[in-house]
């Protein structure tokens, strides 16, 4: 439904989007997941044919965003970051003056803004001006606002950003009812989020593309290998840190073991290794190496470990190697 | 066409449901008012005069009341002329509707003509009220129609392309009020650029001059159409709109 191929956007002196390419298939609801600033807005605005692309393409739906434009716009609908509500109309008169801009007349108009009205729940506050309504009413008008011409795309920047808890979950709740029927491209900074309402992620940092998977898959990730944080002492103080490493590597079913942080004789190790290996292993090497055991505590992995690993300084080469396979 | 008249349906409606439409046209009114008071005024006085010396000179209330005031509209008119348009692109992207109208499926150019004739269609509102002050004139005395209808067109021509102008300059910032300083400072400019010609006959203040959008006015004022200011115009009607498009264009690119 969506194919985009090396897409780029230059501003004046750095690169927002390098590059990027991915898929999206019909009826999946996909999240575009990154950091403030990592380029999803900017990669948004080029699929809705706001911005053109410096280099690079997309299709929508068959059609070419710079060759084609209107045809795109017509079967895209898109809630940017803020709602583009007018404070001075009402609720219906807005979704009636959308659906006119997007090709809509007659008995289908009316038809259509009642059913949006229905479906994202703004059907209360039908004669209220939209500058009086509350944030997460702003939100639902700005949804039904996208799907009022009932397109074949939805493009949603941060569509939960500023909403309370309960709203969240709503707003959530209504997107994952709009999938089977349109294809939805979601974008935030909010890993729950995406574990939530997602079947397929796409993670970019710095406008680079650092991974797509299927949320499973990344989950599987997640939960496939385990780390443990060890704290190991010694009683007459001085204990070579690369001696304990070595120590632990040995160990059965440990794939990885470093320096975590040192205070002074307080040295954590982070060991990972898959998932269930031997802690009780791991405590006596410790103890018949005659050192002290004084912590042993699991290292939460999560997807947000994962975003981090991916997004973060540490080890960006390895993790997107390992992404883009 | 369908698209124009509809983005032009809804910026009239926002002009007329918040308080701006309703200002402009009372301030408009009331200036206009005043100035048509003032000329009947004279108008009587001299009238009064030259019956009293006994010689009734004949006197014409094309020449003597509706020129004048047809010229003072257009001066007037460039005052009201920014505070029509600055919020037309403005406000758009300070709200971020921008985005909403530039990715539904409707050519810039639309939007474009939509909200400058809407700002026309607001103009002409303005000068229905003079209209109705020039009413007055028909019922008490007979002026000719013909040189007022086309006083009247030459407004439309003179605001429109000041309105379009205004439109351009809308699109460059997110700011109402720099837009309509900005509008309004070239709208005065574009006024007193004729006053070189005052003193100066060399080529450079004939150009100036003729770049002055009051000076284009003078035959429209006196009920004559002249196809070369009309022309003028016309022109930079076109100009503005053009630029407007060149700029919603490079918005797009820069943003």
């Amino acid at each position: 439904m969506i194919s985009v191929k090396q897409l780029t956007k230059k501003y004046a002196r750095n690169l927002a989007v390098d590059h990027i390419s991915f898929e999206v298939q019909k009826g999946q609801i996909v999240g575009f997941l990154g950091p403030n600033g990592a380029g999803k807005t900017t990669t948004m605005r080029m699929l809705t044919c706001f911005l053109p692309p410096t280099s690079g393409g997309a299709t929508v739906a068959g059609f070419d965003v710079l060759e084609q434009p209107l045809e795109v716009k017509k079967r895209i609908g898109y809630l940017p970051e803020t709602p583009p509500l007018y404070p001075e109309m009402e609720t219906d008169e807005y979704l009636t003056f959308v659906g006119k801009l997007k090709g809509l007349s007659g008995e289908e108009l009316k038809k259509r803004v009642d059913y949006v009205c229905q479906r994202c729940a703004v059907a209360d506050v039908k004669n209220k001006l939209l500058g009086r309504l509350s944030k997460g009413y702003r939100q639902r008008v700005g949804l039904a606002q996208a799907i009022i011409h009932n397109p074949d795309v939805l493009v949603l920047d941060e569509p939960t950003a500023g909403l309370d808890p309960k709203q969240i979950n709503e707003t959530r709740d209504l997107i994952k009812g709009l999938a089977g029927d349109h294809t939805i491209i979601l974008s935030t900074h909010i890993l729950p989020e995406v574990e939530q309402t997602c079947e397929q992620v796409i993670i970019i940092n710095k406008g680079k593309l650092v991974a797509t998977d299927s949320v499973a898959n990344l989950q599987n990730r997640a939960r496939g290998a385990e780390s443990l944080l060890v704290e190991v002492g010694s009683r007459d103080g001085a204990l070579e840190s690369s001696i304990v490493v070595k120590r632990l590597q040995q160990i059965p079913g440990v794939s990885r073991a470093q320096l975590k942080t040192s205070h002074g004789n307080r040295n954590v190790y982070e060991v990972e290794g898959q998932k269930g290996f031997a802690r009780g292993e791991l405590a006596r090497a410790v103890v018949q190496a005659g050192w002290d055991l004084n912590e042993l505590r699991p290292a939460a992995v999560s997807l947000e470990e994962i975003f981090l690993q991916l997004t973060g300084a540490e080890e960006p080469v390895e993790a997107a190697s390992k992404g883009a396979a | 066409m369908r698209n124009i008249w509809i983005i032009w349906r809804k910026e009239l409606r926002s002009y007329f449901v918040s308080p701006i439409a309703y200002l402009l046209l009372t301030m408009f009114a009331l200036i206009f008012g005043f100035f048509f008071w003032n000329a009947l005024g004279y108008f009587v006085m001299m009238g009064m005069e030259s019956q009293m010396r006994g010689q009734p000179m004949p006197m014409n209330l094309n020449e003597e009341v509706i020129r004048p005031l047809l010229s003072n509209v257009s001066v007037i008119g460039l005052f009201f002329i920014p505070m029509i348009t600055m919020r037309l692109f403005a406000e758009e992207k300070r709200s971020g509707t921008i985005e909403l109208l530039v990715t539904s499926p409707i050519r810039d150019l639309e939007i474009i003509i939509g909200k400058w004739a809407a700002a026309l269609t607001l103009y002409a509102c303005m000068l229905l009220f003079t209209a109705l002050n020039f009413a007055f004139l028909f019922k008490y005395g007979n002026p000719d129609w013909k040189p007022l209808a086309i006083g009247y067109l030459g407004l439309l021509l003179q605001a429109g392309g000041l309105l379009a102008i205004g439109t351009f300059i809308s699109t460059l910032t997110k700011n109402q009020i720099i837009a309509g300083a900005a509008t309004f400072g070239v709208c005065l400019l574009l006024w007193v650029l004729e006053w070189v010609s005052g003193y100066e006959t060399a080529v450079w203040a004939q150009v100036l001059a003729y770049m002055s959008v009051i000076t284009h006015f003078e035959s429209f004022a006196k009920g004559v159409l002249d196809v070369k200011d009309a022309i003028f115009y016309l022109t930079v009607i076109f100009l503005g709109l053009f630029f407007t498009a060149r700029s919603m264009e490079s918005l797009r690119w820069r943003s």
